[in-house]
């Protein structure tokens, strides 16, 4: 079984926008609602792409404000200017 | 006129500008004279250039994110004191987890901090200095706004205020003390792994994600915003250590039965200390959302896997103790909460015997363990305490002499038999609560033959207030602990019948009447 990579965010409306990229880039995405948090689980690899967090919101968008938002990841971590890359080798 | 743009630099070439090439080797002195601890624990490093933060945070990304967290926090902190948020919290009950947790957390950070420092001293290579300094300036600022958060609860109830004495005295905070304290006399390899890996991996997943997650619920802004803003540092501090552990397996062979015995003996530490964390979870909220039972679960079991599957391509195995801490899931915070409520006069915080809504709610999250096991004992009680016949034990605990733990837990496949070991050192007999804390002990016998245990201490006259003559003819070890630990009395005992639950239901009439 794959094993999933995960992040978890306060929930808030940049988070809203970041989830939705992250929903529209990884079609087997999860999204699981808690109380004040939202965390998202992705069998073996989760991409977060900057292009589609900044249609979201509407305006540009450094990849490193995720640190202001992060609960916690699961995963081997790949960051880029263009992409966040949490990833479990199977 | 032209204006000719240069290209910004990506992140790659940023943290490595920023980083590793703001380093240098010595040469007045040798470098291996210089960081000599790197050597000490047998760990074989070939090239430290080969060590990448993957998170690759500079040093001036790192202030403005921080400084934009600390902006947040305050805010929120200063809004819910300016509105009385105290009164909002669920019931009074909820303010007794906030005793336990910021009562014995601060302490914890602040060894973090100094351990972390010490640890971007010793390490050789810049990527892992500049990332443990990072960390041990946001387990500073944990210390510090957990403090905060304390303190305008500390206006209004009682226990609050002795938390820095009681750090090294009081018996339940010896397991919290002794994990540090153990870590930080590593050397700079087993640190990382006992921090960075099993402390932040096992522990902070649990305690500030489901339990913060649960404090919010509760009407506790103050909490809940110091736990996730603390939290969104941990994501880069579990990142360091995973980092470090695959750093180590990648350098030489020879390093993995040094790391494997490094990650069967933290990842047990970190589950012994988890058990008070569950209790909380299950038994100090009044408004539940999760077990602590789904929450391992979820962080530990599938998490765990996850990185223990993945890590077997070092041979690295599943920790010895995995299959023990998945039988004790369904114990171990029961057997928490009945020990913490059989010595009402020895916590600055209240217990209580959980409602029948709440006895409900346990035998529906722990259907295999609680009715048969644990609801009897609180049937029991609670006619007691009808009877007027509150239950006190009154004798000093006896602890683990590795996790100080009191020893309670039960005996692996035997819930109503209590698990007890001992071995004879130099002549001496010493007990623990489990087999994996005798193995840590006579791996490294030495050490643990100095851990401090209070309640065993006490007993030979070690835990006295100051100007106790203990050669007096009516001297009697132990009578006097509550000045020992300079236990306000208000705090302790039975939440029923509290001064703090008074007060809380006098303010909160006031709030809504006029």
């Amino acid at each position: 079984m794959t094993s999933n990579a995960f992040i978890a965010f306060q929930k808030n409306e940049e988070t809203r926008c970041i989830v939705e990229a992250i929903v529209d880039d990884n079609p087997a995405a999860v999204v699981v609602d808690q109380p004040a948090m939202v965390k998202v689980d992705v069998p073996g690899r989760l991409v977060i792409k900057r292009a589609t967090v900044e249609e979201k919101m509407g305006r540009d968008f450094d990849l490193q404000e995720l640190q202001l938002h992060l609960i916690t990841i699961s995963g081997h971590l790949d960051e880029s200017d263009d992409e966040f890359t949490l990833s479990w080798e199977a | 006129m032209d204006m000719k743009v240069s290209k910004k630099l990506g992140l790659k070439e940023r943290y490595t500008m920023m980083t590793r090439d703001l380093a240098w080797d010595t040469t007045f002195q040798p470098m291996d004279k210089v960081f000599p601890q790197v050597g000490y624990e047998g760990i074989k490093i070939h090239d430290w250039n080969a060590w990448e933060d993957p998170f690759r945070l500079t040093m001036d990304a790192y202030w403005k994110y921080q400084a934009e967290k600390e902006r947040k926090l305050y805010a929120i902190l200063d809004a819910f004191n300016q509105n009385n948020g105290h009164l909002s919290v669920t019931d009074a009950r909820y303010i007794n987890v906030l005793k336990l947790f910021l009562g014995s957390t601060p302490p914890l950070e602040l060894m973090a901090a100094r351990g972390f420092s010490m640890v971007a001293r010793q390490m050789v290579g810049a990527g892992p200095r500049v990332a443990c300094m990072m960390q041990s300036v946001d387990e500073y600022r944990h210390f510090q706004t957990q403090i905060h958060s304390i303190s305008n609860y500390n206006r209004f109830y009682n226990g609050l205020d002795e938390f820095a004495h009681q750090q090294s005295r009081m018996w339940y905070l010896s397991d919290g003390k002794s994990f540090f304290d153990d870590a930080i006399t590593a050397g700079p390899f087993e640190f990382m792994v006992a921090i960075g890996f099993a402390f932040e991996y096992v522990l902070t997943n649990i305690l500030f994600v489901p339990f913060i997650s649960g404090a919010a619920y509760n009407g506790d802004m103050a909490a809940m915003t110091v736990g996730f803003s603390a939290q969104s540092d941990e994501a880069r501090h579990m990142t360091l250590g995973l980092e470090c552990i695959k750093f180590m397996l990648e350098q030489d062979p020879d390093n993995l039965p040094i790391v494997q015995r490094w990650i069967d003996k933290w990842t047990w530490r970190g589950t012994r200390k988890l058990a008070s964390v569950g209790m909380m979870m299950d038994y100090m909220l009044p408004k539940r959302i999760m077990s602590f039972k789904e929450a391992w679960e979820i962080y530990f079991e599938q998490n765990g896997t996850a990185l223990f599957t993945d890590l077997a391509r070092y041979g690295v195995k599943v920790p010895k103790c995995f299959d023990q801490t998945i039988e004790e899931k369904e114990h171990i915070t029961h057997q928490s909460w009945i020990g913490f409520y059989m010595k009402p006069d020895a916590t600055p915080f209240h217990t209580w015997m959980p409602q029948p809504e709440e006895l409900d709610w346990l035998s529906e999250k722990y259907p295999n363990t609680f009715d048969t096991y644990y609801r009897p004992v609180y049937e029991h009680w609670i006619a007691q305490e009808k009877a007027g016949k509150r239950f006190n034990n009154k004798t000093q605990p006896m602890n683990c002499q590795v996790c100080v733990s009191t020893i309670k837990f039960n005996e692996p496949g035997d819930p109503m038999e209590m698990c007890f070991r001992e071995t004879v050192y130099k002549g001496e007999k010493f007990h623990f609560c489990s087999d994996h804390c005798r193995e840590i002990f006579e791996d490294e016998p030495e050490k643990y033959v100095q851990t401090f245990i209070s309640s065993h201490a006490a007993l030979q006259g070690k835990c006295e207030p100051e100007g106790t003559d203990v050669n007096a003819h009516d001297y009697r070890p132990g009578a006097r602990m509550h000045a020992y630990w300079r236990m306000d009395k208000r705090a302790s005992g039975d939440f029923n019948g509290s001064e703090d639950q008074k007060n809380f239901a006098k303010w909160r009439a006031q709030a809504t009447q006029n």
